[in-house]
């Protein structure tokens, strides 16, 4: 029987590591367990660039997954390695509370795991952060880690 | 190749200063303006003579017919792309085709955005009252017609620019009509190729350090020290230069993001305002109307009557949307598609976006707001025979009189508009500061010293631009910037079979299932 899966968003920030505990503490709980880590790099098709930036797109999006991967994903996979569990992880640009849902939806995961992320600035005030509009859209459980 | 750019600095100055040698021996003293001007009338003037060089007998320049007679040859070859297509062209900006393993790269709207950012400015708002101020309202149905085909043009010119572009290992990319009537012409065995390419680079750094550059800067100074009274020209030139530079060789791409974020709505914003002023005259739209249709056929009183309208409304389009003058190309090559034909969809856009809606949008409040006088018995316009326009409240034109137009309702959109303008002007000069330095590495080869040497060129000639009232540098410029259309256009027909081929082979693949929606 393949392993429940969870999918867990990533961001980097000191509520990433709460998070990871109580992925393991919730994967302890269970048979078998597959996670599946994502970092999503904000990105909308809809902002306007200059045709520098546009030139040089497809670099920086190259180097931006490698960032991400080295300094959030892998430590994060290497975390939760070594707790023993089955792990995978994978970098996404577009909007946080939809790729984490879309993911969730096309792998089968039974639940997401995130971190609350404080309000910051204005934007996310009036638009709600990525863990709110999240819990309003997702197609299955979320779990919010303070 | 190393010190070519240098070379070329050396060249050019040598060439100013033997001019300036000559104008000193004419003994006369001279500003340094009228000096540079002086040269540049001696030398460059038989050029610009004959690239806006009107066909006999009528006043209609050959350059802006050359423009006209691509957009109808296009059209007719792509089987009205523009109509057919549209609704198409509107799905794939939407993202509709996307592949969302695709996100992060630049995305059709973000291409069409930029492009749009270069194009829409000054022409839409000056170059249109230009238009009608000349031509009677019948121009605005001339400049529709003549931009819905120029949407064929950039069909074609947008498709070869991706289909062609250079791919460099680092992940970057360069594009343009240099990259596809190089690769283009070699596939189809035709020569010349290399020569084009040179010659259209040329036309592409003196019209990008004119037309995009000093005009805009000039124009900006104009709109600035009309609404808070003269100072001098070099204080508005410096601060743009410094701003430009800190934005393209400084790496301060924030300054860059925030006007290419507030362009787009200042368009918005435009359009709006003029819907607005159109809904609060609802009951004379219809006639608005009926003078565009009447003017457009009968000139109503206008001078030059129907060829007037003709000719001032195709100029205009042809100007201000930049359909085969081979910048789009440029602009467009940075997005990631597989098929070079769904960016050609969405070039398509422009210029029904700059001149179907937005310059339109100007001519409509300019006729509704009644700033045109009429003879109130016969309904003919008043011609201005001493000012070669008609009549206006207060003799205006130009900038002058769409914010005059604009004003009849909204008392403040003068200030807005020079808000405007500036940004528009500054947007278009990032623009075209990189359409002149792909041309510039297209000749010297890429490599940050080489770059460095022509943004520090280009934002010398913001604050000349700024500071100097230099008409035959900027007509020189001008001539410039149209003399990339008579390559790039020659260049379209010769490689139009190949979009043909594109266009089947993605239809046909639309078709089949091949090609499918991701969303929508």
């Amino acid at each position: 029987m393949p392993g429940t899966k969870i999918v867990v968003g990533l961001d980097g920030s000191e509520a990433s590591s709460r998070v990871l505990d109580v992925v393991r503490q919730q994967a302890k709980a269970m048979e078998s367990c597959e996670v599946i880590a994502v970092y999503v790099i904000e990105w909308s098709p809809f902002s306007f660039q200059t045709p520098e930036e546009n030139a040089e797109r497809h670099k920086r999006r190259e180097q931006d997954i490698k960032l991400a991967r080295e300094r959030v994903v892998e430590p994060a996979l290497a975390a939760l390695q070594a707790g023993g569990l089955s792990v995978s992880g994978r970098v996404e640009h577009g909007d946080a509370a939809d790729i984490l849902d879309r993911i969730a939806v096309k792998e089968g995961a039974a639940q997401i795991i995130i971190g609350r992320v404080g309000a910051r600035g204005l934007t996310e005030r009036i638009f709600g952060g990525v863990s709110g509009r999240l819990v309003a859209q997702s197609s299955v459980p979320v779990t919010i880690v303070p | 190749m190393r010190n070519l750019p240098l070379a070329f600095l050396a060249t050019l100055f040598s060439a100013l200063l033997t001019g300036a040698a000559r104008a000193q021996e004419a003994a006369t003293p001279m500003g340094i303006d009228q000096k540079i001007n002086q040269i540049f009338a001696d030398y460059t003037g038989w050029y610009v003579g004959f690239i806006f060089a009107p066909i006999p007998g009528t006043d209609f320049s050959w350059i802006a017919m050359w423009l006209v007679i691509g957009a109808l040859v296009f059209t007719f070859y792509f089987g009205f792309i523009q109509f057919r297509g549209f609704a198409h062209s509107i799905a794939l900006v939407k993202g509709d085709y996307s592949n969302p393993d695709d996100a992060g790269e630049v995305s059709h709207f973000q291409a069409l955005a930029t492009a749009l950012s270069g194009t829409v400015g000054l022409g839409n708002i000056a170059g249109v009252a230009v238009a009608v101020g000349i031509g009677g309202p019948g121009a605005t149905f001339w400049m529709i017609v003549a931009g819905l085909f120029g949407m064929a043009t950039k069909f074609t010119e947008c498709t070869l620019g991706v289909k062609y572009r250079n791919e460099y290992p680092d992940g970057t990319v360069s594009g343009g009509p240099m990259y596809y009537i190089v690769k283009g012409f070699e596939e189809r065995g035709l020569p010349a190729g290399k020569v084009m390419a040179v010659i259209f680079c040329i036309f592409t750094i003196l019209g990008a350090l004119g037309g995009g550059n000093m005009f805009q800067a000039n124009q900006a100074h104009a709109q600035i020290a009309g609404v808070f009274g003269d100072f001098p020209g070099w204080i508005t030139g410096v601060i743009l230069a410094a701003i430009t530079f800190a934005v393209i060789a400084g790496g301060l791409k924030s300054i860059a993001r925030v006007t290419e974020k507030i362009v787009p709505f200042m368009g918005i914003f435009y359009v709006v305002v003029s819907i607005l002023i159109l809904l609060l005259n609802f009951d004379q739209i219809g006639w608005a109307f009926g003078q565009i249709f009447a003017g457009a056929f009968t000139g109503l009183g206008v001078a030059g009557g129907f060829t007037g309208a003709l000719i001032q409304g195709f100029r205009r389009a042809a100007f201000s949307n930049e359909a085969g003058i081979g910048s789009a190309a440029i602009a467009h090559s940075a997005v990631r598609t597989k098929e070079p034909v769904t960016e050609g969809y969405v070039a398509l856009l422009e210029p029904f976006i700059d001149t179907v809606v937005i310059c339109t949008m100007t001519a409509l409040v300019i006729v509704i707001t009644g700033v045109l006088n009429q003879d109130p018995e016969t309904g003919l316009y008043i011609w201005n025979a001493e000012a070669g326009r008609i009549a206006t409240d207060g003799g205006v034109s130009g900038v002058e009189l769409t914010s005059l137009a604009y004003a009849q309702e909204f008392s403040w959109f003068p200030i807005l508009l020079m808000v405007a303008v500036v940004l528009f002007a500054f947007s278009t000069m990032i623009s075209w500061s990189y359409y002149g330095l792909k041309a510039w590495t297209y000749l010297f080869g890429e490599g940050a010293a080489k770059e460095l040497v022509f943004k520090t060129i280009f934002c010398i000639f913001i604050v000349i631009g700024a500071a100097a009232s230099l008409g035959p540098v900027i007509d020189f410029s001008d001539a410039m910037l149209f003399s990339m259309a008579i390559v790039n256009i020659i260049a379209l027909y010769l490689l139009m079979p190949i979009v043909k081929g594109e266009l089947s082979r993605y239809i046909g693949k639309l078709r089949s299932g091949e090609i499918q929606k991701f969303k929508g």
